[in-house]
Parts: structure tokens; C-alpha cells; sequence
């Protein structure tokens, strides 16, 4: 492709407060309409806004996890426009002095979408991050609009990336990368599907051989990660088409339908706002130096860190750490199967390969599994001193996964215990060289091949219980 | 300034004679303003606020606001406990 594409999101973020931005009404997932209103997210005359404590905190949470400048004073300002959602006519969100500037988030290679793999150690550069009060909701009827004020006023983070996405899949990678980041700090529980994280991207496209980017295109309306992608790729493709015609992109704003895939029109650039922003008179500034050292020790430790460590204190191999790493659950999941464990490679192949076909089989996610992560270190550690083989292992842990039972519950009512008992095993190799002599002998005469035919009858004769090595190390010290 | 483009802003519509009109009056409250660029400020730092105060904070507690029926008592019409309001699209 002879085109560049530059990508700017902007991402916003519901914080996890128990009450409004800047009133005390709580903030409530699937509470009937309107049940939290005050006379402030009401917009009602005279009412008189004040910050909440958490929201700046956890703002500033986020900065430091993103590796942002925080800065020293902060202030909060009106943006005006007309809209039933904001009956104050306008919404108070921050101008010239966003709590955070600048800053990055890493992209895991791990978070590009499974069909597509990222460059390593890309970072995707932010221009700021700054606070502001959520609108109620709409709910669009045939002739009429209802609205519920209980959204209106919650906080709300706005995270804004610089336009340094160069590719859909990238897109992706950041906000699954960045969504990672937000729920091991506590921050938000960011799941796109509630609206807890929405997302506007901007789109430009430009001839490689041009420096200046192209006609800025908003993208709205994207309600899940792979929405955003398929959105992009749609609105790239689009874009290089038009400027392949020879036609010229303007300043436009487009909505996303995930059923129709494709965008729309939804404005031009002379219909664009005029926000006419100014301070706002009813909150006074934020010096953020106390509210940084409230926070510091909350900062959780990130993926990257995570995966050096991993490396590090299990042993496991970088790209098992980094899948493990970049999935808080994940994670925490393998950390306290890996706690005493002897193998804790082992664990995490585990984790990595059966259990985690077995809950996308199944439908499911690591916090609802069924095997407890100490129920899979047993499971290895069964193994491991070889009570059971690693083929028997397989069945154990199907049963466990169905049943939730732990793996000696399983092994015991089963009765697939594996047998490793050398004196019962010796008799059983004597039984099967005396009923054998010709490939016992043929073994003795250098045939290597015929160990496995004699290991085989022992396996048989055992009903698969024998454990397979030792039964080859008995049958080779009874033939030297 | 551009009264009319102003008075679209706030969504109010001006005849010609109130747009002359607010037109010269508005011109004269800037003027008046502006007297504020001859007062000697070197030497002051600039703040965000009129007053001098900081980190005015309330602590994330919930706390009972109006109940549904008080909340939608001025609303012009209403219906399943939704503010009604003409149709919007965005
Ligand atoms: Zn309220």
C-alpha cells in the first residue's frame, strides 16, 4: 500500500467510585431510570458541584501506571453545548490543565488479535488523560427520546493517544493492552460491552511520500475491541479508495454499525462544535502533590514487569510468562497454582494448553473454572512423582474439569493410580521375559527395538497401571 | 465579535435590529474589559481561580439524593420513569 494511516483513539473510561463525580449520588449498574438524581447531575438551579476524592485519585492512578507527567495544578472547565443529556448546557471536563499529559502504553505482542501478530515493543505514545462527568443516557423511541439521569455525573476518564496508531490491528492491541493495565490498577473494570470503556478513533489517511497527515475522520459507536478493529479497517480501506479515485477526504465525523459493517455519515466539518470552554467558576483548582503520594503505593505491578519476574522466580519460558502476564486473572490464576509447587513449568504449560482449550470448549473464563489452582498443582505434583502417567493425567483432568473434584479424589475412585511399586513390577518384567524368550533375546543380541514389545506386555499385563519408564529401566537391567 | 454566530451558540434567535443593537452594547462591555489590560501585572503569578483555595474534596461515600418521583417532578412529560423529551439524533 502506497498510504499511511495515523490513528488517534480516544478512550473513555468509568471509573470505579461508589458515588458521582461531583455529587453523592451512587453510582449503580442496573439500577431502575433515574433512582440516582440530585439537584447537581440534575443541573437543577443553584446546585454547587464537589470533586470526588476517588476519582481524582484514581486518575492519577492511571498516569503513573501509563508513565505519564502528572501535573503539579490542575483545574476543570466548561464545555457548552445543547444536548437533553446534559441539562446544564454544558458538561465540566478540563481544558488546558488535564491532570496527566504525555505518557504511553505498552503493546504486548500477546494482546494483537489472534489472527495477527505485532511488532515487539511497540509503545503507543498519549497525548493526556483528564477527568470529566459521564451524561445520562438516551433511549431513542419513535417519535420521542427518554432520559435517565443515573449516568449523568458519574466520573469519567478520557484517555487520548496521540495519532501514532498506524494499523487496525495495533488499534486493538492498545486497547486490550491498555484494558489489562486499567483492571490490574483497580481503576475500572473496563469491559467494552457495558460501556464501561468507549472509544472514538480519528482516521487519516495520506500518500506515503506526503509528510502532513490527511483529513482528520472520527470514527463513533464501536462497542467492543474487535468492533474498533473491524471499524478501522473498514474506514482505511474506504479512505485509500476515495484518495485512489482521486477524490478529497474532508473533516467529518462517522458512526460505526457492527450490523451493517460499515461506517456512516454522521456530520461534516461545518456542523462541528464550538465548545467555547471556560473555567468553571463553581470548583476551584487541584494541586495534585498530596493526591500522587496517596496513590504511589497503589500502583500495582504491570505486565512487563510481571513477565520479567515470572521469567525470573518460575523459570518459565518469556512467551508463556508474557501470555500469563498480560491477563490479570490469568495471572493470579498460575501464581498460586505455581506457589510450592516443584514444576511450576509445568503449571503453566497446564494452564497454557489443556486448561485453557478446555474453558474456551467449555465457553467459560479462568475465574469460573472449576479446578481450583491448588487442585492443578496436586495434579502436577502426581505426575511428577510418577504415580500417575502423564497420558493418565489427561483423563484425570478431564474429570476434574467436569466434576470439580480434586485430582487423588479422581485417582482414587477411578482407580488409575499409576503403579510404581518396583517390587510388583520386577515380578511382572520376570513374568513377561520367561513368557517372551525370543525378544528377550533378540534384546540381549542388541535388537533395541524389542524393549518396547517387552515394555508393551508389562503395560498390558499392569492394565496400563505400570509406570512405563521404570518398567523399561527394570526390563533393561534384567537383559544386560 | 460576531454577534450572530454567538447567539447561535446559545441557541437565540436575534432580529436584525437586536443584532445591531446588542451588537454596539456588547462591543462596549469588551472595551470596558479590556481596561484590565492596563493594570500592571508583573510581578503577580497567574492562577486558576479567583480565590485562593485548593482541593476542595468530598470522599467517595454514597448518599441519598431525590427519590424518582421528586426527580421527575418539573419534567414536562415523562413515561416508565424516563425524562420525555422531543426526539434527538446525533
Ligand atoms: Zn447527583
Amino acid at each position: 500500500m502506497n498510504f499511511v494511516a495515523s490513528i488517534g483513539l480516544e478512550v473513555h473510561v468509568q471509573l470505579k467510585t461508589r458515588s458521582k463525580m461531583f455529587c453523592g449520588c451512587a453510582v449503580e449498574f442496573g439500577a431502575g431510570p433515574n433512582e440516582h438524581t440530585c439537584p447537581v447531575c440534575l443541573g437543577l438551579p443553584g446546585a454547587l458541584p464537589v470533586m470526588n476524592h476517588e476519582a481524582l485519585r484514581l486518575t492519577l492512578l492511571t498516569g503513573l501506571m501509563l508513565d505519564c507527567e502528572i501535573a503539579p495544578l490542575s483545574k476543570f472547565d466548561r464545555k457548552n453545548y445543547f444536548y437533553p443529556d446534559m441539562p446544564k448546557n454544558y458538561q465540566i471536563s478540563q481544558y488546558d490543565l488535564p491532570l496527566c499529559a504525555n505518557g504511553r502504553v505498552p503493546l504486548h505482542e500477546r494482546a494483537y488479535p489472534s489472527d495477527a501478530r505485532g511488532k515487539i515493543d511497540k509503545s503507543v505514545p498519549l497525548a493526556r488523560i483528564h477527568l470529566e462527568e459521564d451524561v445520562a443516557k438516551s433511549f431513542h423511541f419513535e417519535t420521542t427520546t427518554g432520559i435517565d439521569f443515573n449516568r449523568a455525573g458519574t466520573p469519567l476518564m478520557e484517555i487520548v493517544t496521540q495519532p501514532e496508531i498506524h494499523s487496525p490491528d495495533e488499534a486493538f492491541a492498545f486497547l486490550a493492552s491498555l484494558k489489562q493495565i486499567l483492571i490490574q490498577g483497580g481503576v475500572s473494570d473496563a469491559d467494552m460491552e457495558k460501556g464501561q470503556l468507549r472509544c472514538d478513533c480519528n482516521v487519516s489517511v495520506r500518500p506515503k511520500s506526503r509528510a502532513e497527515l490527511g483529513a482528520k475522520i472520527e470514527i463513533k459507536n464501536m462497542n467492543s475491541i474487535s468492533g474498533v478493529r473491524r471499524a478501522l479497517a473498514f474506514e482505511l480501506d474506504r479512505q485509500v479508495h476515495l484518495l485512489e479515485r482521486g477524490e478529497k477526504l474532508e473533516q467529518e465525523t462517522r458512526g460505526w454499525s457492527d450490523e451493517r459493517g460499515e461506517t456512516f455519515l454522521m456530520r461534516t466539518k461545518e456542523s462541528a462544535h464550538d465548545y467555547r470552554y471556560f473555567p468553571d467558576p463553581d470548583l476551584v483548582p487541584v494541586k495534585t502533590d498530596s493526591l500522587v503520594a496517596e496513590v504511589r503505593s497503589r500502583v500495582p505491578e504491570l505486565p512487563a514487569a510481571k513477565r520479567a519476574r515470572f521469567v525470573e522466580q518460575y523459570q518459565i519460558t518469556d512467551y508463556d510468562a508474557a501470555v500469563l502476564a498480560n491477563d490479570v486473572d490469568l495471572a493470579r490464576y498460575f501464581e498460586s497454582a505455581a506457589q510450592g509447587a516443584t514444576k511450576p513449568k509445568q503449571i503453566a504449560n497446564w494452564i497454557l494448553n489443556d486448561l485453557q482449550s478446555a474453558l474456551s470448549a467449555a465457553n467459560k473464563t479462568i475465574n469460573d473454572c472449576a479446578i481450583p489452582p491448588e487442585a492443578l498443582r496436586e495434579l502436577v505434583g502426581l505426575i511428577d512423582s510418577g504415580r500417575i502417567s502423564g497420558k493418565q493425567a489427561k483423563d484425570v483432568f478431564a474429570d476434574m474439569f467436569a466434576s470439580g473434584k480434586s485430582a487423588g479424589e479422581v485417582v482414587r475412585t477411578k482407580g488409575i493410580e499409576q503403579l510404581s511399586d518396583t517390587a510388583a513390577l520386577e515380578k511382572m518384567c520376570d513374568e513377561v521375559i520367561t513368557a517372551n524368550p525370543k525378544p528377550a533375546a533378540d534384546f540381549k543380541a542388541g535388537n533395541a527395538a524389542s524393549l518396547n514389545f517387552l515394555t508393551g506386555q508389562v503395560m498390558k499385563l499392569s492394565k496400563g497401571k505400570a509406570n512405563p519408564q521404570l518398567v523399561g529401566e527394570i526390563l533393561q537391567r534384567k537383559l544386560k | 465579535m460576531d454577534v450572530e454566530y454567538v447567539a447561535r451558540l446559545a441557541r437565540i434567535g436575534l432580529t436584525s435590529e437586536e443584532n445591531a443593537l446588542f451588537q454596539k452594547q456588547l462591543g462596549q462591555v469588551l472595551r470596558y474589559i479590556d481596561k484590565l489590560k492596563e493594570a500592571d501585572i508583573s510581578g503577580v503569578e497567574s492562577s486558576a481561580h479567583a480565590v485562593p483555595m485548593f482541593n476542595v474534596l468530598r470522599e467517595d461515600e454514597p448518599r441519598p439524593g431525590l427519590t424518582v418521583e421528586e426527580a421527575l417532578s418539573n419534567a414536562p412529560r415523562q413515561a416508565n420513569n424516563l425524562f420525555i423529551v422531543p426526539k434527538v439524533v446525533e
